[in-house]
C-alpha cells in the first residue's frame, strides 16, 4: 500500500479549497452578507411555480437521467427539495419521473421530506413520484408523453442529461410550457438553451440550491468557489507566461539549475 | 439523531472514498470494490421498489380510468417480458430476445432519430438575429452546420476547417471556462453534503 | 395572416415533413458529394498505419442500439482497416447491448478478409465492470480475457500468446456514443500511457475534442461525417458516405429554414419601425 503521488495536487488542490470553504462560513456565521449576483433561472423559479398554480397545472421535475453516485444528481436532488417546499407552499401538484431505481426511492423521500418540513405532508402524493424505465429513450418518450398529456405549465430539467434532451426541451416547449434547465453535460448546454426559457449553465445549477435557500452559510459556500476560481484562474495565467517565454515548468523558473 | 447519523454515515463512507483515490495497492482496491457492491445490492433492491411504484401508478390508472390504454400496454409488457425472460430464458433466439432485437432497437432508434426533426424546428425557432450575441451564435452555427456537411466542400475547402477551427478554439476556451466551473461546483456539492453544511435532503 | 407572419411561423409539421424528405430522398440515389478527411479522422488512421502486421490491437464496441446508425459504420470501417493491416484485434465491449453489433462485425471481418478465429481476431465478450475492466487489462490481460466469447480459454487462443497489457497492445480504440471513452482515457491512457482513440456521436465529439487537444486521444472520429472521412481514406464508401448525403441535404435544410426566418425576422421589424 502506497500513495499515488501523482494525485498530490489534487490532494493539495482539496485542503486549499476547503480553507477557501471553512474561511467564508466563518465569515458568514459572523453576520457577515455575502453579495452574489442575480441568476435569472434561479429567480425565475418561484414565478414558474406561481404560473402553474396560477393555471391549476402539475409542475414537472425531471431529476436528470444519471445515477445516484453522479454529483449532478444529488445538486438536482437538492433543487428539488427546494422546488417541493415552494410548490407545497402554493398546493401545487409536482410530478417526477424517474429513470434509475435509486434516484427514485431517493427523490420519493426528498418531496416527502420537504412537504413535511413545511407542515403539509398531507399534500405527498406516492403516485406522484415513480420510476419509468431504465431506458433512455423509452424514458424521453414516457416524459414527453407526461408533457403532452398532463399539460404541465412548468417543466424543470435538473441533473445530467444525454442525447435526449432535445426531445424533452422541445416537447416542453411545443406544449407552451415554462421551461427552466440546469446541467453539467456540456454538450447536452446548447439544447437546452435554445428550447429553453432559462438554462443553469454548470456552477450555476451546482450553486441554485444553496441560492434558492437564501441560508448566508450556504451562500459563502459560493465565495469559496470563486476564490478557488480566482486562485486557478490566476496560476494558468502563469503557466501561460511561462508557457509564452519558453518555460514550461513553474520550478526549473524559480530554480534554474 | 434522525438527522446526526445520515450525516456521519456520508462523512464516513466520503472519507474513505475520498481517501481510496490517492492510494494505491490490494487494501484500497478491495476497499474500492467492496464500496461497489454494496452499491450494487442498494441498486438491485431499489430494483423491486421501483417495479413495485410503476405498477401501484398504473394500476390506480386503469381503476381511474385514466389513460387506461397507455397504462396497459405499460403493464403487459412489463409483466410479458419478466414471464417469457423467467420462464423461457433469455438466450440467443429466445422470444425474449427477438422481442429485444426487433421492437425495443427499432423503438429506441425512431426515438433518437427524432431529434434530428426536434433539431430543426428548435433551430428554426431559436436562430434568429436578435443581437450582437444571437447574431454570432448564429453565424457559428451555420458555419458548422453548412462547413461539416458536403456542402462545406463544394463552397469551399477552406470551410471544413474554419469549422473545426471554431470547435477547436471557441468552443474549447468556452468548454474548458465552463468545466472548470463544474469542477469547482462539484467538489463544493461534494463537500457540503459530506460536511452536513448542505442539509435539504434531510430536512 | 401576411406572408412575412407565416414564414415566421412555420408549422412544426412542415419542418418535419422537410427534414423527413431531405433525409429520405439521398438514401434512394447513389451519388458521392465531396468530403475534405480532416486531422481527427486522419490520425486515427496514420496511427493504424504505422503499426506493423501483427500488432494487438483493442476495439471496443462501447454503445447501444439508439446510436447504431452513426456508431455502426465507424465500427465496420475501423474493423476493415485494422484486418486490412493484418493487425491481432481483440474485440471487446463494455456495454451490455455492444456483444450483439461486435459480433456481427466480427463475423463479417472474418468472413471478408479470411482472417483465422482467435488468432487473428479474437472476440472476448463483454465485460460488466468498466473501470475494473480496463485498469485489469493494464496489470495482465489474462485476469480479464479469461476466455473468448465462445468459451475457449485463455491459453489456447493464439491471439493472446506474448501479450500481457498495454505495453503490448499499442492502441485502443473506443466507439461509443456515451461516456465510456473518457473512462478509456482516464484508466488505459492516464494511468498506464496507452494509446486510445475514440469514435463517437457527433453530439458527443465536442465533448471529447479538448481531450484530443491535450493528445489524451490520439485521433477522433466524430459522428457520420468522421465515419465518412475513414470511408474515403479507405476508399471503401459505404453506410457513412451514404448517411452523410442525407445529412448534407438535411442540414442544407435547416440553413435555408433559419436563413428564412431571419429574413421575415428583419422584414418584420422594418415594418413596425
Amino acid at each position: 500500500m502506497g500513495i499515488d503521488f501523482a494525485k498530490l495536487p489534487v490532494f493539495f488542490s482539496v485542503l486549499i479549497y476547503v480553507f477557501f470553504l471553512l474561511y467564508y462560513i466563518s465569515r458568514a456565521r459572523k453576520g457577515e452578507k455575502l453579495f452574489l449576483r442575480k441568476i435569472p433561472g434561479i429567480e425565475a423559479v418561484d414565478e414558474a411555480i406561481g404560473r402553474a398554480t396560477e393555471m391549476g397545472r402539475p409542475i414537472l421535475y425531471v431529476p436528470g437521467l444519471s445515477t445516484i453516485d453522479d454529483v449532478a444528481t444529488i445538486a438536482s436532488l437538492n433543487i428539488l427539495s427546494r422546488v417541493s417546499k415552494k410548490s407545497g407552499e402554493y398546493e401545487t401538484d409536482i410530478i417526477v419521473p424517474n429513470r434509475n431505481p435509486v434516484v427514485y426511492t431517493v427523490a420519493k423521500e426528498v418531496v416527502k421530506q420537504a412537504y413535511a418540513s413545511i407542515g403539509r405532508p398531507d399534500l405527498f402524493k406516492e403516485d406522484s413520484i415513480f420510476y419509468i424505465t431504465d431506458s433512455q429513450f423509452g424514458y424521453a418518450a414516457a416524459v414527453c408523453g407526461l408533457m403532452v398529456r398532463e399539460k404541465t405549465s412548468t417543466n424543470f430539467f435538473m441533473g445530467m442529461f444525454w442525447a435526449e434532451s432535445l426531445l424533452l426541451a422541445e416537447t416542453g416547449a411545443s406544449t407552451g410550457a415554462i421551461q427552466i434547465a440546469g446541467t453539467d453535460a456540456i454538450t447536452q448546454l446548447p439544447f437546452f438553451v435554445t428550447a429553453c426559457d432559462y438554462t443553469l449553465i454548470g456552477e450555476e445549477f451546482y450553486a441554485a440550491s444553496a441560492y434558492l435557500s437564501g441560508e448566508p452559510i450556504l451562500v459563502s459556500t459560493i465565495r469559496s468557489q470563486d476564490a478557488m476560481k480566482f486562485l486557478i484562474g490566476f496560476l494558468i495565467l502563469i503557466g501561460g507566461f511561462l508557457s509564452f517565454i519558453g518555460r514550461e515548468n513553474l520550478l526549473e523558473f524559480l530554480f534554474p539549475k | 439523531m434522525k438527522k446526526e447519523i445520515p450525516i456521519f454515515i456520508v462523512f464516513f463512507i466520503g472519507t474513505i472514498g475520498f481517501l481510496q483515490y490517492f492510494i494505491v495497492g490490494p487494501l484500497s482496491k478491495s476497499v474500492y470494490t467492496l464500496l461497489l457492491e454494496w452499491f450494487q445490492g442498494v441498486q438491485g433492491m431499489a430494483i423491486i421498489m421501483a417495479v413495485i411504484s410503476l405498477t401501484r401508478r398504473h394500476f390506480h390508472n386503469l381503476k381511474r380510468g385514466k389513460n387506461v390504454f397507455y397504462s396497459f400496454v405499460t403493464l403487459v409488457s412489463l409483466y410479458g417480458m419478466i414471464i417469457l425472460g423467467v420462464f423461457f430464458g433469455i438466450g440467443k433466439g429466445s422470444t425474449f430476445d427477438k422481442i429485444y432485437e426487433y421492437v425495443m432497437v427499432p423503438l429506441n432508434a425512431t426515438t433518437f432519430s427524432l431529434l434530428a426533426f426536434y433539431m430543426a424546428s428548435a433551430s428554426y425557432r431559436a436562430f434568429r438575429a436578435r443581437n450582437l450575441e444571437s447574431t454570432l451564435l448564429l453565424l457559428s452555427a451555420f458555419i458548422l452546420m453548412i462547413g461539416f456537411t458536403s456542402f462545406g466542400d463544394i463552397i469551399s475547402d477552406k470551410l471544413p476547417s474554419l469549422a473545426q477551427w471554431i470547435l477547436d478554439v471557441p468552443n474549447l476556451a468556452a468548454q474548458r471556462g465552463i468545466t472548470l466551473g463544474i469542477a469547482l461546483g462539484i467538489l463544493a456539492t461534494s463537500l457540503k453534503i459530506m460536511l452536513g453544511i448542505e442539509r435539504s435532503w434531510l430536512e | 395572416m401576411s406572408l412575412i407572419d407565416r414564414l415566421l411561423n412555420i408549422p412544426r409539421f412542415v419542418i418535419f415533413i422537410l427534414i423527413g424528405l431531405a433525409v429520405f430522398i439521398p438514401l434512394l440515389f447513389k451519388f458521392l458529394l465531396p468530403l475534405k478527411v480532416l486531422k481527427p479522422v486522419k490520425d486515427v488512421y496514420d496511427f493504424i498505419e504505422s503499426l506493423p502486421e501483427g500488432t494487438p490491437v483493442i476495439l471496443s464496441f462501447d454503445y447501444s442500439p439508439d446510436v447504431l446508425p452513426e456508431c455502426y459504420p465507424m465500427s465496420l470501417v475501423l474493423a476493415k482497416h485494422l484486418a486490412r493491416k493484418k493487425l491481432r484485434i481483440y474485440i471487446m465491449t463494455l456495454y451490455p447491448a455492444g456483444a450483439g453489433f461486435a459480433l456481427d462485425v466480427y463475423n463479417k471481418i472474418l468472413k471478408e478478409f479470411n482472417l483465422v478465429e482467435r488468432k487473428d481476431i479474437v472476440f472476448v465478450g463483454y465485460f460488466p465492470s468498466i473501470a475494473a475492466t480496463i485498469l485489469g487489462i493494464g496489470e495482465d490481460i489474462k485476469n480479464v480475457f479469461k476466455s473468448d466469447y465462445f468459451g475457449v480459454p485463455f491459453d489456447e487462443i493464439e491471439a493472446f500468446k506474448g501479450v500481457k497489457n498495454y505495453e503490448d497492445i499499442k492502441l485502443i480504440i473506443t466507439i461509443s456514443g456515451a461516456a465510456i471513452p473518457e473512462s478509456w482515457m482516464v484508466y488505459a491512457n492516464g494511468r498506464y500511457n496507452a494509446n486510445v482513440a475514440a469514435g463517437v456521436t457527433a453530439v458527443m465529439a465536442a465533448q471529447l475534442y479538448p481531450y484530443y487537444r491535450s493528445r489524451q486521444f490520439i485521433g477522433l472520429i466524430g459522428g457520420m461525417r468522421g465515419a465518412a472521412e475513414y470511408e474515403k481514406l479507405l476508399a471503401a464508401h459505404n453506410l457513412a458516405t451514404k448517411g452523410m448525403n442525407s445529412i448534407s441535404l438535411a442540414n442544407f435544410v435547416m440553413v435555408l429554414l433559419v436563413i428564412l426566418g431571419n429574413i421575415s425576422y428583419f422584414l418584420k421589424r422594418r415594418r413596425r419601425k
